[in-house]
């Protein structure tokens, strides 16, 4: 390839002479700077061929002069961060969990993991700001209204063994009657006991037909919800008598549960996250600012 | 004689999809298969009422109805694509436009391939197959081979476009990036493909100059590289011949390097050297200059060919690839960037002498951008192949922002520039309609370009860079959906850019629509094949 100096002018350069449709081509040289460029990435290519792996032979291919291995550096880069926590880790599953806020060093680790845990796991349900989704069935978890308690323990226990799965028998369970479904109650004592619930958080209602609900109300689901709709935690009972809806507060909404029912599950985390991971999750979600 | 064989043919095509159409086991299967009993019974009544008619001998003139036709689908196609892809770039912005009432047909999962192929395939297909046919006449001074073999191209891959459009809409894909149509559909794709080769071959056979014209070697690689990635990458085998599923004959990361084999080098023989063909012919045309150097097109066209097809690899980087792949196809893609570079500089440098054209003619403009995207996206690419840069560009919106400049800035404008040229020609006018709308033309699609462009390189590094960030004791700080959150912004600027594109497109078919019925007509015609 020839490198001679790039006429300005291409008048002055000839043609080659062929002519298609009236185009014709010039004579000019390759660009000098094209070519010691284009020489420079093949320099460079075989180079970077001998020190990096590259070239297939029969069995496996030439190694490379450095050694470089790209699934060698992850499972590197992963021992040394496992490495560098293993220490705090292993305080970690060791510590009383209402312990772990006091300990700063341990704090930090928990609220970095539990961040890291729950954003790949929870947020999907619980959102990414954990807030949940309200009448969707996710629940809030940055109130102090708990379905199954707010305390250390009992964020632990619902996250190790979830809630109304069928992969774990320790999971919390509990379930509400298809008051409809099942034509355990019929259209009008359904609409009456949901003006009654509709009267236990405040809202309008028609005080006539709640009257008649109040009865129904005590027969039929003051066991779980208690006789003032406070709720039972015990059994994941939601309290009726604040403005936190799990399924909706509407009139339509408090129909319909009543009329199927809600059955929100959730899985067992023992199954995919570790031990450590689990009371770092634990951590996070009881620090959110409902924790009790 | 040839008519009835051609009778029998349509008339059995159309009886055997009615058949398929009966027996089909799934929606998109048997959509399609009426569509195919449709199009073969329109082939059939329209060759029976033309049966016997006497033939005109034409070989003294160009084929240039096929060409007009192309040059309407282009246009046609092109808005379609650009007007989808608008869409799914404003439900990506605003997810509510994924629409309950449309059941999921309407989803961005069904009409991102849809957007894909109908400005690949379509769009850019019509144009290649349009100006393919164009050049080679011109650049051989002969007719295009084989009688209305190029009717039977252009309708075929018409067939083959609405097939796998409405396909992909009800369900029918294969999963495979740019390589969405099902089984069926690229049996028929190979055949019209076959014929297009058969075309080409047989004009460039049968010239009159002694030597071969470079953008006929740029499209000849084309068609040719094209049919052997579509056989390899497609090679499946239906699991009924009355459904749309199909099992891939390779499987896991085998199965990912032949798909990125063929992905890559669709956009290397498909976007880049076709449309080199393109730009070979006529850029010098139209500033009616030579080309610069006839030695630089040689080496950079060989260059070309040669390195890219080993460059797939780079689509792969730190997966199931083993290493050694992974380093092959970086330094390729690395050493490319020169032969690439080639095609810009013969390109910007016919223009040498002519420059003050480009304050003059709109069209000339609209090239030389198309050229400088062409250069800056053949950068670009070899620059995100290397390994390190990757790591953080690679399934970010960079990627897609660099497809984007590639795709609308060098095939997009290099088209349009094209597509002004040819239709007063082919229609015999004197000249366009308005020169001021191809301006308003060229600055909102330009304006477009930089805004779809810019807006993914800042999403794109933003997200590289959160996905990584990691705290002091090694865990991800950020979640997907917090990416995705940061990048709102971002995408409703995307989404305003091409919407500009879109708009500029649609001035471009006015101004052509109003060249055809209000210019006056030229005294000399353009389709005549020079006298030996």
């Amino acid at each position: 390839m020839c490198a001679k100096p790039v006429k300005k002018e291409p008048r002055q350069v000839e043609t080659t002479g062929h002519q298609w449709d009236g185009i014709e081509e010039l004579n000019n040289p390759l660009p000098r700077w094209w070519v010691w460029v284009f020489y420079a990435t093949i320099v460079w290519g075989i180079g970077y061929t001998v020190a990096y792996p590259a070239w297939p032979l029969i069995t496996a291919a030439t190694p490379g002069l450095l050694g470089a291995s790209t699934r060698a550096d992850v499972a590197a880069e992963i021992a040394r961060v496992d490495a560098a926590n293993a220490e705090i880790k292993a305080k970690l599953v060791a510590a009383d969990l209402n312990a772990i806020e006091a300990d700063a060093d341990l704090a930090t680790y928990a609220e970095r993991a539990g961040s890291a845990v729950f954003r790949t796991n929870c947020t999907t349900c619980h959102g990414s700001g954990a807030a949940g989704f309200e009448g969707k069935g996710y629940p809030n978890l940055l109130d102090d209204d708990w379905l199954w308690g707010g305390t250390m323990e009992d964020i632990y226990l619902t996250i190790t063994n979830g809630i109304r799965n069928t992969t774990d028998p320790e999971a919390r369970y509990s379930e509400m009657p298809k008051f409809g479904v099942d034509e355990l109650l019929d259209e009008t004592q359904i609409g009456q006991v949901t003006e009654y619930v509709l009267g236990l958080s405040g809202q309008d209602n028609d005080a006539a037909m709640a009257t008649d609900g109040a009865v129904i109300f005590a027969e039929n689901c003051a066991a779980c919800h208690m006789a003032n709709g406070s709720g039972d935690r015990t059994q994941g009972a939601p309290a009726l008598n604040d403005a936190i809806w799990l399924y909706g507060g509407t009139r339509e909404a408090i129909t319909e549960t009543i009329y199927k029912a809600r059955f929100g599950v959730m899985p067992n985390w023992n199954a995919r996250l570790t031990e450590d991971e689990i009371r770092a999750v634990t951590f996070y979600v009881h620090s959110r600012g409902g924790g009790e | 004689m040839w008519d009835y064989f051609k009778l029998i043919g349509l008339g059995l095509v159309a009886v055997l999809a009615a058949i398929a159409a009966n027996y089909a086991r799934d929606l998109a299967y048997q959509v399609n298969a009426i569509t195919m009993m449709l199009a073969a019974g329109i082939a059939f009544l329209y060759v029976l009422r033309t049966a016997g008619d006497p033939r005109p001998n034409l070989q003294h003139e160009y084929f240039d109805g096929v060409i007009r036709a192309g040059a309407i689908a282009t246009a046609f196609w092109g808005v379609v694509g650009f007007l989808v892809g608008v869409v799914i770039a404003t439900q990506l912005a605003f997810p509510q436009l994924n629409f309950e009432f449309l059941q999921g047909y309407g989803n961005f999962g069904r009409l991102r391939p849809l957007h894909t192929s109908a400005v690949v395939f379509a769009f850019g297909g019509n144009a290649l197959i349009m100006s393919s046919f164009y050049i080679v006449q011109r650049t051989s001074a002969a007719r295009l081979f084989g009688g209305s073999l190029g009717w039977f191209v252009f309708w075929g891959w018409q067939l083959v476009i609405v097939l796998a459009a409405t396909g992909y809409v009800l369900g029918a894909t294969q999963g495979k990036e740019y390589a969405e149509p099902v089984w069926y559909v690229d049996i028929l794709i190979t055949v019209v493909w076959v014929a297009f080769l058969i075309a080409f071959m047989g004009t460039l056979f049968k010239r009159k100059e002694p030597h071969i014209y470079v953008a006929n070697w740029f499209l000849l690689s084309m068609i040719l590289t094209v049919a052997m990635l579509h056989l390899v990458n497609n090679a499946a085998i239906p699991v009924s011949i009355f459904g749309s599923a199909q099992v891939q004959l390779y499987a896991g990361v085998q199965d990912a390097m032949v798909q990125w084999w063929y992905g890559h080098n669709a956009v290397g023989f498909f976007l880049t050297a076709g449309f080199l063909g393109m730009m070979y012919y006529f850029v010098p045309k139209q500033a009616e200059r030579p080309v610069y150097s006839y030695k630089l097109s040689i080496i950079h066209f060989w260059a070309l060919i040669f390195l890219y097809i080993w460059a797939g690899p780079h689509h792969l980087h730190y997966t199931a690839l083993p290493d050694w792949a992974s380093t092959l196809g970086m330094v390729f893609s690395v050493i490319l960037w020169m032969p690439s570079w080639g095609g810009m500089i013969n390109g910007l440098m016919t223009l040498s002498g002519a420059w003050d054209k480009l304050r003059t003619d709109p069209i000339i403009r609209m090239m030389v951008v198309s050229i400088g995207f062409y250069g800056m996206s053949t950068f670009e690419g070899p620059m995100m192949s290397i390994k390190a840069v990757n790591s953080l560009s690679h399934y970010t919106d960079w990627t897609i922002g660099h497809v984007h400049s590639g795709a609308l800035g060098w095939n997009g404008m290099i088209t349009f520039g094209v597509l002004y040229y040819l239709v007063p020609r082919l229609w015999n006018r004197e000249r366009l309609y308005s020169l001021s709308l191809v301006s308003w033309h060229f600055w909102l699609a330009t304006i477009g370009i930089v805004l779809y462009a810019s807006s993914m390189w800042v999403t794109g590094i933003m997200e590289g860079l959160m996905w990584r960030e990691v705290d002091a004791n090694g865990f991800l700080v950020n979640a997907f959906a917090d990416t995705v959150k940061a990048k709102f912004p971002m995408y409703v600027v995307r989404a305003l850019g091409g919407g500009l594109f879109l708009t500029g497109a649609l001035i471009m078919c006015y101004n052509l629509w109003m060249t055809v019925r209000a210019q006056p007509q030229r005294v000399t015609r353009h389709s005549a094949v020079p006298a030996e």
